[in-house]
C-alpha cells in the first residue's frame, strides 16, 4: 500500500486526553469523536486535516489512557498514517487493531517538517520526503502483526480463526 | 513455582509462559496467552461489545472471567452516558456475565477488582483501561488494552503479547514521615520520565518495598503506565498473603512466581528511599516532579482525594489524621471520594466521613468523576487543582487552561487546610 499526502507535525508525548478529551467520551460515534479530535492541542486540526493526512510526531505518541476512541477519532477525521519517533504501547496496539497504520521511525519523524509532501510505501518499507528529497527505510512489522493487517484488523483475524474451528 | 527450564526468567516471562502452557517465554517473542480476567468499564466496554458482536459468537468464552464495572460516568451524569451504561448492563444480563457491578456495589475498578478477589498472584489480566496494571501489586501480570483487544478476548479467552524486558527498581532505606507509595512512584517517574519504561515490565523490590503497605503498593503499580510500562510487579510476601487471607483466599487459590536470582534485567536502578520527600507533579506531565516544600506559593481552587491511585482506606486515614477537627480553607472546594463501597463503609465506621463533612469537605459515592474531567468537580477556565489522581495532562480535569498538580494524600489534606500547596505540619 502506498500513501502519499501532506504532513501535520506535532511534538513529544501527545497524550490521549488531547487527542480526544474525556468530556466527549460519552459517545462511541466515530464522526462525533472526529469532530473534537486534537481540540485541546490544535484548534486548527480539522481545517488542516482536509489537505494533510499524515501525522508526524515526536516520542511516546498516544500516551495516557487506553481509550480506543483516540485512534478511532484520528482515523475518522481522515488521517491515513502516523509516523512518530516512538508510540505508547496501548495506542500502537489499538491503531493496528483498527487498521490505522502507525510507523515508528525516529529519523524520519525528527527530520520531516510540517507541510512536507510525503510518500510512504508500507509493503516495501520506505518513507520518502518529496519536499526535502530525503528517504528513510522502515522496519517491516513482526509476522503476527502483518497477519493482523493482512486480515484487515484483529476482528477479522479472530473471525477467520473462529470459522476455521467450527 | 520455580522455572523448570534452565534459562533464568523474570516474573513477567514466567507468568506469560505459564499462560501459554510453555516453560520458557523469550523476550521479544509474540505469544498468544490465556487470560484469567477480562475487564471493561462504561467508557470502553460499549466499543468492546460492538467489536465482540462482529465475531458472531453466541457466548462469551467464560461468564466467570469477565468483569464489567460502570465507574467512570456513574451514577450517570447525562443522557448519553446513561445510554452507554444501559448498553453494558443489558449485555451483562443477556450474556450472563457474573461479575457485573451495578451502582451501589460498584467501586472504581482497580480498587474493586482486588477487593472482590478477582485478581490473585500469578494471574494474567487484561482490561480496557490503562490503569489495569494496578494488580501487579499482588504478583499478577495485568495491563491495559483497547476495546478491540478486550472484545476479542471476551470471544476467545486469549490475547497476544510481546514478552517484555524487565527493569528493576530497588528502594532501600526508611521512609520519611508522611511519605507514601505515591511519593515513591512520583520520584521514580521524575527520574526516568513518562516513557522511561516504555513497553517494559517494572519490578519493584528492596527493603522499603517489603515494608510498604498493600495500599501503597497498589498506588505504585497503578502508575507504572505513567512511565509507559506494560506491567508493574511486586513479589508476593507476608503482606500480600495477609491481604489475600483478609478477602477469604486460601494458598491453593493462587500461584506465586518470582524472578530467578540470575534473571536478566535491562537495567537496575537503586534508590535511597530516605531521600524521597513529599512530592508533587506539576502541570502538565506526571514526570514534572518537584518537592512540595520547594514549590513556593501556589494557590489552589480545589482538592480531590480519591481515584484508583489514592482512594483507598490508608489514603483516607492519612487525610483524616490531618483534617479531623479542623476546617478546610474557605476559598476552596475539597472533594473526597472513597474508591469502593467497602472503603466508604470502613471510612464511615472509623469516623472519617463525619470528620470530613464537619471540616467542610464533600464526600462522594465511589466514581472516577473528576479524575478524568468527567463530572463531580470539573475545573473552570484558569482554575487549579491539587489531586491525588494520576494524570495532569492539559485539560484532564476540565477546561484546557485549568491546571492539575498531583500529590499523595498528605499533601492533598494539608493543602485543603491552607488553600495553597502545603506539606503537613510536624
Ligand atoms: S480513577 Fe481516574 S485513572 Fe482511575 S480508572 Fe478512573 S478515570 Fe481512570
Amino acid at each position: 500500500m502506498v500513501i502519499s499526502d501532506k504532513a501535520i507535525k506535532y511534538g513529544n508525548n501527545v497524550n490521549t486526553d488531547v487527542i480526544i478529551p474525556a468530556r466527549y467520551l460519552n459517545t462511541s460515534n466515530e464522526n462525533e469523536l472526529a469532530a473534537h479530535c486534537f481540540e485541546d492541542l490544535d484548534k486548527d486540526f480539522i481545517e488542516k486535516s482536509r489537505n494533510s493526512k499524515i501525522i508526524i510526531a515526536g516520542e511516546n505518541f498516544g500516551c495516557g489512557s487506553s481509550r480506543e476512541h483516540a485512534p478511532i477519532s484520528i482515523k475518522a477525521s481522515g488521517i491515513k498514517l502516523i509516523i512518530a519517533e516512538s508510540f505508547a504501547r496501548i495506542f500502537f496496539r489499538n491503531a493496528i487493531n483498527i487498521g490505522l497504520p502507525v510507523i515508528s521511525n525516529p529519523e524520519a519523524a525528527k527530520n520531516i517538517k510540517d507541510g512536507d509532501n510525503i510518500e510512504v510505501d508500507l509493503d516495501r518499507g520506505f518513507i520518502k520526503d518529496i519536499t526535502s528529497g530525503k528517504e528513510y527505510k522502515t522496519n517491516p512489522f513482526p509476522e503476527f502483526i502483518q497477519k493482523l493487517i493482512e486480515n484487515g484488523g484483529y476482528v477479522n483475524f479472530v473471525k477467520a480463526e473462529a470459522l476455521r474451528e467450527n | 513455582m520455580g522455572s523448570q527450564s534452565n534459562k533464568p526468567q523474570t516474573m513477567a516471562q514466567k507468568i506469560l509462559a505459564y499462560h501459554c502452557g510453555k516453560e520458557f517465554a523469550e523476550e521479544g517473542e509474540i505469544v498468544n496467552a490465556n487470560v484469567d480476567l477480562v475487564l471493561g468499564n462504561d467508557i470502553t466496554m460499549p466499543l468492546a461489545i460492538w467489536e465482540f458482536k462482529k465475531v458472531g459468537l453466541k457466548k462469551v468464552f467464560d461468564v466467570n472471567k469477565i468483569a464489567i464495572v460502570p465507574d467512570h460516568f456513574t451514577p450517570n451524569k447525562d443522557i448519553k452516558s446513561a445510554e452507554q451504561a444501559k448498553l453494558i448492563r443489558i449485555f451483562a444480563r443477556e450474556y450472563n456475565i457474573k461479575n457485573y457491578f451495578e451502582v451501589g456495589c460498584m467501586g472504581i475498578e482497580h480498587a474493586l477488582i482486588p477487593e472482590a478477589g478477582l485478581a490473585v498472584p500469578g494471574n494474567l489480566i487484561i482490561g480496557a483501561d490503562s490503569h489495569t496494571c494496578t494488580y501487579g501489586a499482588l504478583g499478577a501480570l495485568s495491563t491495559g488494552m483497547g476495546s478491540t483487544d478486550i472484545g476479542m478476548a471476551m470471544a476467545t479467552g486469549k490475547t497476544w503479547f510481546m514478552v517484555p524486558k524487565t527493569i528493576k527498581f530497588n528502594f532501600n532505606g526508611k521512609l520519611n514521615k508522611w511519605v507514601s507509595g505515591k511519593d515513591l512512584i512520583l520520584y521514580l517517574i521524575g527520574k526516568i520520565g513518562v516513557d522511561g519504561a516504555l513497553y517494559k515490565s517494572m519490578e519493584f523490590t528492596g527493603s522499603t518495598i517489603s515494608g510498604l503497605s498493600m495500599d501503597s503498593r497498589f498506588t505504585m503499580a497503578n502508575m507504572a503506565i505513567e512511565a509507559g510500562a506494560k506491567f508493574g510487579v511486586f513479589n508476593v510476601d507476608l503482606k500480600t498473603k495477609e491481604f489475600l487471607r483478609g478477602i477469604g483466599k486460601k494458598e491453593s487459590d493462587f500461584s506465586i512466581f518470582k524472578s530467578d536470582e540470575n534473571a536478566e534485567y535491562e537495567k537496575v536502578y537503586d534508590f535511597n528511599a530516605g531521600e524521597v520527600d513529599l512530592l508533587v507533579a506539576a502541570p502538565h506531565l506526571p514526570s514534572n516532579v518537584k518537592k512540595a516544600k520547594d514549590l513556593g506559593d501556589v494557590e489552589i481552587d480545589q482538592v480531590v482525594i480519591g481515584s484508583c491511585t489514592n482512594g483507598r482506606l490508608e489514603d483516607l486515614k492519612v487525610a483524616n489524621d490531618i483534617i479531623a477537627g479542623k476546617k478546610v480553607n474557605k476559598n476552596i472546594r475539597v472533594i473526597i471520594i472513597p474508591a469502593t463501597q467497602k472503603i466508604y463503609l470502613d471510612a464511615l465506621k472509623a469516623g472519617f466521613v463525619e470528620n470530613f463533612v464537619k471540616a467542610g469537605c464533600v464526600v462522594s459515592t465511589p466514581t472516577c468523576g473528576p479524575c478524568l474531567g468527567g463530572h463531580m468537580g470539573i475545573l473552570a477556565e484558569g482554575e487549579r487543582a491539587l489531586s491525588t489522581t494520576n494524570r495532569n495532562f492539559v485539560g484532564r480535569m476540565g477546561h484546557p487552561t485549568s491546571e492539575v498538580y498531583l500529590a499523595g494524600p498528605a499533601v492533598a489534606a494539608a493543602s485543603a487546610l491552607t488553600g495553597r500547596i502545603s506539606i503537613p505540619e510536624r
